[in-house]
């Protein structure tokens, strides 16, 4: 190779090397929360994976603009293949277990909140983050991957199936029981830590 | 007719909020649905409160990274 190709090559390697940090930065809040809601521990490990393999395949990213999004798309496949490697087995939360719960009726059945003139936003209102993630954290991985993948990433039913490598309908029924396992936990996780004031006082 | 028009109870309208909000239900399904929520209030109480509770969800998506964690990636990076 002559000297000059081999300048070019050098400065075309800084030029993305370059091109990688700055999307590393802007995306890296994102990332590391998905990896937070994904993993108790271990979601520093979880994305330093996924910028390694990133960097490696970053040739093959054609737009920086959805840049985020295939970064996110990487770690979710590092996810996956680390549960893999464990050989996490869950077993399925039966339906009937599930379906007769309905945060908004135990929310006005139990009162929680006498005073208040918006009970269901008040609620609500009553988690930080940190709670929101615990909440999320409690629910067995694979209702929480598709309902944090779906609601808070925003990436659909099928992109899902795809990225955790399940049929399309068993996504679609951990969705509809990860969203009810989640209001149950919501429900209990506010009870146990007394995010709410039990209306039970006459005063 | 008939059978696509058919009324269903709160019970049924509850279980499929979500995937109506979603249009993730056949389009007769999600018909029935809108029917139930045109006369049912308490429904209609339980789709805005599944609205806010997707909303919630969203308003989670980015936290901040710690200032150490970010220094230490950002480092790893650089050094690849």
């Amino acid at each position: 190779m002559s000297r000059r190709a081999e300048m070019d090559q050098i400065a075309t390697r800084d030029r993305t090397k370059e091109a990688y940090q700055e999307l590393v930065h802007r995306e890296l809040p994102g990332l590391y929360s998905l990896a937070r809601r994904l993993e108790r521990e271990g979601a520093e490990d979880l994305v330093q994976e996924a910028l390694l393999q990133g960097y490696r395949a970053f040739g093959s990213l054609k737009q920086q603009a959805a840049g985020g999004r295939w970064l996110k798309t990487i770690l979710v496949n590092v996810f996956r293949d680390e549960l893999r490697k464990r050989g996490r087995h869950v077993e399925e939360v039966a339906v009937g277990d599930l379906e007769d719960f309905s945060l908004y009726r135990t929310l006005i059945d139990e009162d929680p909140l006498p005073y208040s003139d918006s009970l269901h936003t008040d609620f609500l209102g009553a988690f930080d983050r940190e709670d929101l993630r615990e909440v999320l954290l409690r629910m067995p991985e694979i209702y929480r991957a598709p309902l944090v993948l779906r609601y808070m990433d925003g990436f659909s039913t099928k992109e899902i199936a795809r990225l955790l490598d399940a049929p399309f309908g068993t996504i679609l029924a951990r969705l509809h029981r990860g969203r009810n396992l989640f209001e149950r936990t919501m429900w209990a996780y506010a009870e146990e830590n007394k995010l709410i004031t039990m209306g039970d006082d006459d005063g | 007719m008939g059978k696509t028009t058919g009324a269903i109870p709160c019970s049924e309208a509850v279980r499929q909020l979500w995937d109506y909000l979603d249009h993730a239900i056949a389009p007769e399904d999600q018909e029935r649905v809108e029917r139930h929520l045109s006369f049912c209030r308490r429904c209609c109480g339980e789709l805005e409160f599944a609205k806010e509770i997707r909303g919630f969800l969203a308003s989670g998506s980015s936290d901040e990274v710690p200032p150490q964690v970010k220094d230490r990636l950002e480092r790893f990076v650089e050094e690849l």
